[in-house]
């Protein structure tokens, strides 16, 4: 390789653009961000997998206090499921749109899996408002401290990435569809993906190991 | 990497699909079946891991761009941490009874 | 509600009102003294607000400086202490807390700073790179470091000190046993810390992935950033557990939930588990990035090429899987039944292959090499017998049913200094005499060095053995007393009188760094010792953007070749173009001051103004979002003046060591 191509490669990381990728990958900035997020993914897989590991480990202990049988509900626990995996699947569709450049459809479906996102909390707070009426609180005992702060910190995720994917579809209706903007939504993208999964083993190992 | 120029969006309408049917099966097995708690959670916990991988194939393209073997390495590690971390800890709070 | 204050300031302890007066008479000073010599604004854009790895890694190194100091005198209180028998120095609640935040402190204040401030200084020279992947991240994890640190150590003066000991466990650390607030500052300002630490793995996973120099793949990369790569991966993947424990702990005792709690369901063993499974960890953590320095300084002064390059990372990579697996045997006497003991025993005892691997290639380095005993290469050459013996006792503490007998007693203390002081001190000074002309564009003085390495080593020596065989006749840890009958008097008083010889050596570091900053002559190579690595081949101390053009890299020790094929040192100005570099942000300090801000609150258990504070770490990620300033360009004239200077200063330097 001569030395003006090769200078060209290691000239500046967010000005160096490479068209024929897709937009959020095509700076090296954008790159590295998006590894970046992966990495930022491992290591909340193991944070979830801790408080699975706890929940685990304390399910059994009730303390007197309700069991899961006398608690859960599973028809609200479907349509929360349901919203989710919907969010999820419209966040994709959004993604897609963005890979068509179709700015409209790529902020329409965004705007959805927001709308989906906030019906989820929603009925997540309604659950626990249900919860704690019936005596239920994170006081009560190792079971439920463990089921509160599992189910916590996702609901408090979802909220987060809510309030964070506004921020992003501002930016879009102010800047347009830049690799910068591609590159924040497609990050939003994997964050709420990612979501969802940690969803499948709240849903599969809280909620149906707790009905069976 | 596909180049979405025109079309449907066919991957994720099928892996939509999908998981909608993988969790209408768990929620079958679990409750709607008599077989025994063990084999339940094993069923059930495959169906969790299954859908898990469509998430992570169709939807977030883990091995796309081009650090996808960085990420999917990554990936595995993290599952392997939170494995032992589970797995471990039952274990052993269960003072290996 | 729950507003406490009559905790808020600690009264009645002379020890402590005197230091609440030198701490309020030295904030006085520091600000007398910056506002008399105008120094705010010099201040606030040259080190507040700045993203340059290399400054950020300068604070980093201060930080660990500064907590050896305080978790040095914690170390010196307890040894006075227990000095003579029945000794009246401390009381026994006072000896619990100093040998709490000894701990704490050195863990995670002294040797994390010290490594990672190491890390960010040197990894992206070495890899042949301009900053860290992410700058501003990078300062915000320094910053909330810092932070943490910060509240950790007001704690003993505002509030209380933690009493439970570093490992914190349960049921002595809940509410029930510990209701003061001292345990919140444990739960809370770790917290803080630990994701800025969180962040600067990720950080450095990502900077050694995706930026280093043109032909540098994984397999030619120095030792040092390998380590560090392990170390960071290692970071990702067991900070998040502490997250969580910590989480736990504050929910158990602000929120009165029962993950630990003996009441309620809980169980304290899940806490030790948790703990340790980040803890084993992080022991590796620590202790790699100082294999790596000790793998630099090895070669460098043997004149050789590391012994054994690519088993050495096959079992750098073999400790980050390893390491998750070996966590109980720091609770074997909990009392699990043999399958889980003896599981556990076999996991520790297979650690030892890839340490073992390492220790014969440090050897084998040197073997035939052509060694100069400089201060740096001192420090690895005593580094090797004295963590052999932390190594092999730690194989005898592996042993579940042998670790009936060690368990809780001062072999165990011993064990674990004599692997963490060679393991992390001593590479951390290696480092640092290395390394400092380099950061500095000074050595520090070899002399003086020599006086610190051989009071240090003896007095470390000193202090430690003796605990081997205290601990073998029954003297347990953390105990602030015992009789004269017991007999462990003697021991005790050489072991007091080692740590005295310890700190006297630290002190003559601590007089090298002021003596050599002011008379250390600045007349120097860039590259003074003849060194192997890309760090080496640009100016000391570093120009802000490292490298004028990014050099290629060929081979493993690539400067060293480049040196000898006299290839690649030299270019021409008209092969240099504009660089582009990140701007400079007030937004990691200003964020990290409400982390602190936030966690102060929650430590107090004023929960709704802790929640009101926090919602400013949102407004701070918010602006974040909305910043789109994207650096600046460095003009190729300016580059060029830079690089006529020190290149052509390189003619007339004095070579200090040949």
């Amino acid at each position: 390789m001569d030395g003006k191509t090769k200078k060209k490669e290691w000239k500046n990381m967010s000005t160096n653009v490479n068209t024929s990728l897709p937009l959020e990958f095509q700076t090296e900035q954008n790159r590295m961000n998006i590894l970046g997020f992966w990495m930022f993914l491992g290591a909340e897989i193991v944070l979830f997998a801790t408080l699975f590991a706890t929940y685990s480990v304390l399910s059994t202990r009730y303390a007197g206090g309700p069991t899961p049988h006398e608690l859960y509900d599973i028809k609200g626990v479907m349509i929360e499921t349901i919203l989710l995996l919907t969010s999820s699947f419209t966040c994709g569709i959004a993604i897609y749109e963005m890979h068509r450049h179709n700015k409209k459809g790529l902020l329409t479906w965004l705007i959805i899996t927001l709308l989906l996102g906030l019906g989820f909390v929603g009925m997540e707070i309604s659950e626990f408002i249900h919860y704690v009426h019936e005596g239920a609180t994170m006081q009560t005992s190792a079971f439920l401290s463990s089921f509160f702060v599992l189910l916590g910190t996702h609901g408090l995720h979802v909220s987060m990435g809510i309030g964070w994917a506004t921020m992003v579809i501002i930016q879009i209706l102010k800047r347009g569809l830049t690799p910068v903007t591609a590159r924040k939504t497609f990050i939003i993208g994997l964050y709420w993906h990612f979501l969802d999964v940690v969803w499948i083993f709240i849903f599969t190992f809280v909620y149906l190991k707790g009905l069976v | 990497m596909d180049n979405h120029s025109k079309g449907f969006p066919k991957s994720q309408v099928f892996g939509f699909v999908l998981s909608l049917v993988l969790t209408f099966a768990a929620l079958f097995v679990a409750l709607k079946t008599s077989l025994s708690f063990n084999t339940i959670i094993w069923i059930i916990g495959t169906l969790a891991i299954v859908q898990a991988g469509l998430q992570l194939f169709m939807f977030m393209h883990l091995k796309e761009g081009e650090d996808g073997n960085s990420q999917t390495i990554n990936v595995i590690y993290g599952v392997f941490i939170a494995v032992v971390t589970v797995a471990g800890s039952i274990w052993v709070m269960s003072f290996g009874m | 509600m729950g507003i406490k204050w009559d905790r808020f300031f600690i009264t009645g302890d002379p020890l402590i009102l005197g230091s609440q007066i030198a701490i309020l008479l030295t904030m006085i000073g520091i600000v007398v003294l910056v506002s008399y010599l105008k120094k705010w604004k010099w201040l606030w854009t040259e080190w507040l607000t700045t993203v340059d790895h290399k400054r950020i890694g300068i604070m980093y190194i201060l930080v660990g400086v500064l907590m050896f100091f305080r978790g040095g005198i914690d170390g010196l209180l307890m040894k006075a202490q227990t000095a003579t028998p029945d000794g009246q120095l401390l009381d026994a609640q006072h000896y619990n807390e100093v040998f709490t935040t000894h701990g704490v402190v050195m863990i995670l204040f002294m040797a994390m700073p010290f490594l990672i401030g190491i890390m960010n200084v040197i990894v992206p020279l070495q890899i042949g790179a301009r900053d860290v992947a992410f700058p501003q991240l990078n300062a915000l994890s320094f910053w909330l470091t810092f932070s943490g640190a910060m509240l950790f150590n007001i704690s003993f003066v505002i509030g209380g000190s933690p009493d439970a000991g570093w490992t914190a466990y349960f049921p002595l650390a809940g509410k029930e046993f510990s209701p003061g607030i001292g345990n919140n500052f444990y739960a809370v300002a770790i917290q803080i810390a630990g994701i800025g630490t969180l962040m600067t793995g990720i950080n450095f996973i990502v900077t050694i992935l995706k930026m280093r120099a043109k032909g540098m793949t994984l397999m030619k990369m120095p030792m040092f950033s390998w380590t560090s790569f392990v170390t960071s991966i290692i970071i990702a993947a067991s900070f998040p557990i502490l997250t969580v424990a910590l989480a736990l702990m504050t929910f158990d005792r602000i929120f009165g939930t029962h993950f630990f709690t003996l009441s309620g369901g809980g169980m304290d063993m899940m806490w030790v588990n948790l703990f340790w499974l980040w803890g084993h960890p992080e022991v590796y953590i620590v202790v790699l990035p100082a294999f790596g320095m000790f793998s630099e300084v090895i070669s460098t002064f043997s004149r050789k090429t590391l012994f054994g390059y690519k088993s050495m990372v096959g079992s750098i990579v073999g400790i980050a899987i390893l390491s998750m697996l070996v966590w109980v045997h720091h609770f074997f006497t909990m009392g699990a039944g043999p399958g889980v003991n003896s599981i556990f025993s076999i996991t520790t005892m297979m650690i030892a292959i890839p340490t073992g691997v390492k220790m014969f290639n440090w050897l084998f380095t040197m073997r035939k090499g052509r060694i100069q005993f400089t201060t740096a290469m001192l420090w690895a050459l005593a580094f090797v017998p004295c963590f052999l013996i932390g190594g092999i006792t730690g194989v005898m503490l592996a042993m579940g049913a042998a670790d009936y007998q060690y368990h809780n007693t001062l072999f165990l203390v011993a064990h674990f200094h004599y692997v963490l002081i060679p393991g992390v001190v001593f590479a951390v000074f290696a480092g640092l005499y290395y390394w400092w002309p380099k950061m500095f564009g000074h050595m520090l003085n070899e002399k003086l060095g020599k006086l610190h390495f051989w009071l240090f080593v003896i007095g470390f020596n000193m202090t430690f053995m003796p605990m081997f065989f205290l601990g073998l006749n029954g003297a347990v840890r953390r105990a602030y007393t015992y009789s004269a009958e017991s007999g462990f008097g003697p021991l005790m008083l050489v072991s007091a009188i080692g740590a005295g010889i310890l700190a006297i050596g630290f002190a003559f570091f601590c007089y090298n760094i002021y003596w050599s900053a002011r008379y250390a002559d600045r007349n120097i190579s860039s590259d003074p010792w003849d060194a192997r690595t890309l760090e080496w081949a640009t100016a000391s101390p570093v120009q802000f953007y490292n490298f004028a053009k990014i050099p290629e890299v060929t081979s493993l020790d690539a400067f060293w070749y480049m040196k000898k094929k006299n290839k690649g040192l030299k270019f021409s100005n008209d092969e240099l173009e504009e660089i582009h570099m990140p701007s400079n942000s007030g937004l990691p300090f200003i964020m990290s001051i409400v982390f602190g801000i936030s966690g102060f609150l929650l430590v107090f258990e004023w929960k709704i103004a802790a929640l009101v504070a926090a919602l400013g770490i949102l407004i701070c990620l918010a602006i974040r979002s909305f910043d789109y300033n994207d650096g600046y360009h460095v003009p190729v004239d300016e580059i060029k003046e830079i690089e006529y200077g020190w290149q052509n200063k390189e003619k007339g330097v004095e070579k200090h060591v040949n």
